[in-house]
């Protein structure tokens, strides 16, 4: 390490930049945000590049006791170190692809933003269980505010649900977190992660989990908040929400739920594959018949959590290392989507799939990106979310047969409104004067999607980058959690071994 | 030989407190400016009279008042929180050409009732405290004369804490007969001794029903949103910061020295006060359109909080008592001070909440600051009242009380909403007509100062804070 406290700075420069927008006029205040959120990348790669997979679990370490039982406390793994990759490298687009469609309050947007992504990075780098608490869910202010005051026409009611779902999924892991303090006589995230809970007590804990990060991800039937948030927020805001705020939840099964209480997990295993079914397959059919375009692409962002949490709760390397890379995928992918129908509501100011048709005749290089991304989102091979797809399934398979057989219903759900949603936008015959007059993408929107599309590329073709990070770690996750893993009805006599092996 | 030193901070306050009234009365209403700023010094020496003071000097004059850490960490809060109240009422009374100098002597004999209340380790100097107290504060509550509603909060304020206070004597006299004394000491020992008696449970119950009308626990808080909203808003301020916390703290060593060996006995009734003040402050300011009545409702809940805390019991429970406190202070003296800046373009004051509405676009440092208030005092994060809640929860759940913790917990959820409400109308509803300027920049500089100790920069402070709240719980038992 050379000494300087790299994610303390990565998380305190947005925090200041977001602090100077406050007393600055709209255009300098973009520009700050725009340069703080490049700087974070660059801090982001740098910390990407000094990773060593090989090295010790935790790396760039910063332990500073703050007493009272609280202290500031960071550090990666590679686990943490993707996500925060994938969060630097969305926000400089989010900054960008608010430029001109955000006229209002500008400076106090990009300070919400900017503080959006200080807590954002806080809550992948602490160490501390009550450091982690806070971020998470003083992550919910900048939110609030981000839908409350630049979101659509329901915006009032969309930002409540948003703020009080989450907070009441959040206060009961606070207090299992009291409890797990109290028993364990330390708020050390890692010392935690090692400690074993009470069988009995683990299963309390892990509801309590639960219900935090069940909230976010989410899972059914705690997602009914998503659809609003998505629909009511603006664009940067979905791009973010999907993006970053639901791999929260994800995070928080793989960093918390799994290693912490893995009886606990391993007893309700049934109960998250039911969920997670059910929400695969009704979520996917709600989104089949949605209107608004960026309502589908929500309700298909619950149904993409489903197969993490499939992947997750196998509790195998495949389905782990899947889960893992769905998330990066789903976050590029659908963020990118929501830039997607950004572009459009900008032109035409309507969400409504049927005010569109016939785009690539008009809009030819929209046309293009919309494909890649919604085959990254339905998985097809050489993208990033087949990947992602594929290994979690595996994994589910070993764990249960009719568990996969489940999931895959869903990839051949999601093929389908996927599908007919681009075929509904981008082809057909063109049926409005003014959607059929849309100029194409200007030269700052192909600035916001082709690097997205670089991404879903890079890693559905050569996803040992994004592997190779997190393998060490899921290999100390499954040490841990080997014993609870559930082998149900596999199927094939082989799987067994092969998922033990 | 009498030893005076323990008893300095009230010995300043008294006898400065009745030279100013002299001052008063010969420079009538000239000297008012004089006097408050003159009280305001008296309450800041006092304040560092404090730092001198043993930290464990025991009981004195015969078991009357204990000078130990625990009673000078309260008069650390209380002092400064009065010399608050004080400076909030400049530019306030001088509309109405009511500004007598009074009103500051009045918070100087407050502030001595109060340092009694929280030094007192008997019943007798328990009930002389809060009656000094209660009494400058029923003047208080009804000092703008001319308005209704001030004397009417006045003359409310003054019938049910008359009628608390008998409670509370009778309390006191049935342990008293019981026990044959009225010294903390003596009562934990007769309560110590087997089975408490039926009177002495009677004398308990009377004593907490008492005490729970000044801190306005439910179900003896009626007439907080009354008082509250009627009483001009500087002394609103006063009374929902000093006064609760020596009343708080006065509970806290009732409940944890005198009456620790029946926590059996008191917890439930603690707990059960707590989760009704909680749940009912957060349900009923949903639908008030006035800010005061608004944070009366909130300080309702707040009660509840601390007294999760109190139910801990123990050092831990105390030490959270007193660290929420010392954050509540804070949170409750800047929202009001917020309120007391809600002028018209006349400077009239407004209440109604809805002239809030988009102050964020019109007042943008104004607007932030409120909105920190009321992210605090719902205790989300990153905001420090989040930790004052984090502490007392922990408390409780030490104490083995996991499951009122989650119904407290859950209270927080509902609470979230009003607060939110503000925030709402601030930042997302469309600008009404723009405040007026108030130029009172020492108001501004205490609005600032209150607004970074509950930011996230008070986390700073957490280590110092904790050691701090930890020594002096301890000096009770």
């Amino acid at each position: 390490m050379n000494g300087l406290p790299l994610l303390t700075i990565l998380i305190g420069l947005p925090l200041i930049a977001g602090l100077l927008c406050l007393f600055v006029k709209a255009n300098a205040a973009r520009w700050i945000a725009l340069v703080a959120t490049l700087a974070d990348l660059v801090l982001g790669s740098y910390l990407w590049a000094l990773y060593d997979p090989a090295g010790a679990q935790w790396q760039f370490v910063e332990h500073k006791d703050l007493g009272g039982g609280v202290a500031w406390a960071l550090g990666v793994d590679g686990i943490a170190v993707v996500l925060i990759m994938l969060s630097v490298f969305l926000m400089p687009i989010c900054i960008g692809a608010s430029w001109r469609s955000i006229e209002k309050r500008v400076p106090e947007y990009m300070a919400a933003f900017l503080l959006m992504e200080s807590l954002m990075l806080g809550v992948f780098a602490a160490q501390d269980l009550f450091l982690f608490y806070i971020f998470f869910e003083g992550g919910l202010i900048p939110m609030y505010l981000i839908i409350g005051i630049w979101g659509g026409a329901e915006r009032i009611k969309a930002s409540y649900k948003f703020f009080l779902y989450t907070l009441f999924g959040s206060v009961l892991m606070l207090i299992a977190m009291l409890y797990m303090v109290a028993t364990a006589h330390t708020t050390f995230i890692p010392a935690l992660m090692a400690y074993n809970f009470p069988v009995d007590a683990q299963n309390w804990l892990f509801l309590a989990f639960l219900a935090s990060f069940a909230v976010k991800l989410p899972m059914w039937p705690v997602h009914t908040w998503l659809p609003d948030a998505h629909v009511q927020a603006p664009t940067a805001g979905s791009v973010i929400l999907a993006g970053v705020l639901l791999k929260l939840g994800g995070y928080g099964f793989i960093r918390f739920s799994l290693p912490m209480f893995p009886d606990g997990s391993a007893m309700f295993v049934p109960l998250v594959f039911v969920l997670s079914g059910i929400a695969v397959v009704y979520t996917s059919l709600v989104a089949l018949v949605q209107r608004d375009m960026k309502k589908l692409i929500a309700y298909s962002s619950v149904a993409h959590m489903a197969f993490v949490t499939f992947g997750l709760f196998a509790m195998n390397r495949q389905g782990i290392e899947g889960a893992m890379i769905l998330m990066l995928s789903h976050g590029l992918a659908s963020g990118a989507l929501f830039l997607i129908v950004g572009v459009v509501y900008d032109r035409l100011h309507t969400r409504e799939i049927a005010r569109y048709g016939g785009l690539a005749d008009n809009m030819p290089g929209y046309a293009l990106l919309f494909m890649v991304f919604t085959m990254a989102s339905v998985g097809l091979p050489g993208t990033s979310g087949f990947v992602g797809e594929f290994l979690s399934s595996i994994g589910t398979y070993h764990a249960s047969t009719w568990a996969a057989v489940v999931a895959t219903t869903g990839i051949i759900l999601g093929a389908a409104y996927m599908l007919w949603l681009y075929w509904r936008i981008c082809f057909g015959t063109q049926r409005n004067a003014d959607a059929a007059a849309m100029a194409d993408l200007s030269v700052r929107e192909w600035w916001l999607l082709a690097p997205i599309a670089a991404a879903v590329f890079w890693m559905g073709v050569y996803p040992e980058s994004f592997l190779r990070p997190i393998r060490a770690d899921v290999g100390r996750l499954l040490v841990r959690i080997d014993r609870a893993a559930p082998h149900y009805d596999a199927g094939l006599s082989g799987a067994k071994a092969e998922a033990r092996r | 030989m009498i030893r005076f030193a323990p008893i300095l901070p009230e010995l300043i306050l008294s006898i400065g407190g009745t030279i100013l009234m002299m001052v008063a009365a010969f420079a009538g209403r000239r000297g008012s400016g004089l006097t408050s700023w003159l009280a305001v010094a008296l309450l800041l020496i006092a304040t560092l009279a404090l730092i001198g003071a043993p930290s464990h000097a025991g009981p004195v004059f015969e078991g009357l008042i204990a000078a130990d850490l625990f009673a000078s960490f309260g008069k650390a809060i209380m002092f400064p929180a009065a010399a608050v109240a004080i400076i909030a009422a400049h530019g306030w009374f001088e509309r109405e050409t009511e500004h007598s100098s009074e009103y500051a002597v009045l918070i100087l004999f407050s502030a001595v009732g109060m340092s009694v209340m929280v030094s007192a380790t008997s019943l007798i100097s328990l009930y002389v405290g809060l009656e000094l107290q209660s009494l400058a504060a029923y003047v208080l509550a009804s000092y703008r004369r001319s308005d209704e509603r001030s004397a009417e909060a006045g003359l409310k304020y003054f019938v049910l804490g008359a009628l608390a206070s008998g409670i509370l004597l009778y309390g006191i006299s049935l342990l008293y007969g019981f026990t044959g004394t009225t010294n903390f000491t003596g009562i934990a020992s007769a309560f110590a001794r087997g089975t408490p008696s039926l009177g002495l449970l009677f004398g308990l119950v009377f004593l907490l029903a008492g005490l729970a009308f000044k801190i306005s626990a439910v179900p003896f808080h009626m007439w907080t949103p009354d008082v509250y909203e009627g009483a001009p808003t500087p002394v609103t301020a006063f009374f929902a910061s000093a006064p609760k916390v020596a009343a708080v703290l006065l509970a806290t060593r009732v409940c944890l020295d005198a009456l620790a060996p029946a926590t059996d006995a008191w917890r439930q009734i603690v707990i059960f006060a707590a989760l009704a003040s909680i749940f009912l402050g957060a349900i009923a300011a949903y639908g008030q359109t006035n800010i005061k009545r608004l944070l009366a409702y909130s300080s309702i809940n707040n009660v509840g909080f601390v007294l999760i805390g109190v139910a801990g019991a123990g050092v831990a429970g105390a030490s959270s008592v007193l660290f929420y406190m010392a954050v509540y202070v804070p949170m409750t003296l800047g929202a009001f001070l917020c309120v007391l800046w809600m002028r018209d373009a006349d400077g009239a004051p407004l209440e109604n909440i809805e002239s809030l509405s988009g102050l964020s676009q019109t007042r943008p440092a104004f607007a932030a600051a409120f909105a920190v208030f009321m992210f605090s005092l719902a205790g989300i994060p990153p905001f420090f009242g989040f930790w004052a809640k984090l502490v007392v929860f922990t408390a409780a759940v030490r104490a083995g009380l996991l499951p009122f913790a989650v119904a407290g917990i859950i209270g927080t959820v509902v609470g979230a909403y009003y607060y939110l409400k503000i925030v709402k109308i601030m930042y997302m509803d469309e600008p009404a007509a723009p405040y007026g300027r108030v130029r009172q920049p020492v108001q501004g500089g205490l609005i600032l100062l209150s607004a970074l100790a509950v930011s996230p920069l008070g986390y700073l402070l957490i280590g110092a804070l904790q050691t701090l709240t930890d020594k002096a719980a301890e000096s009770i038992f």
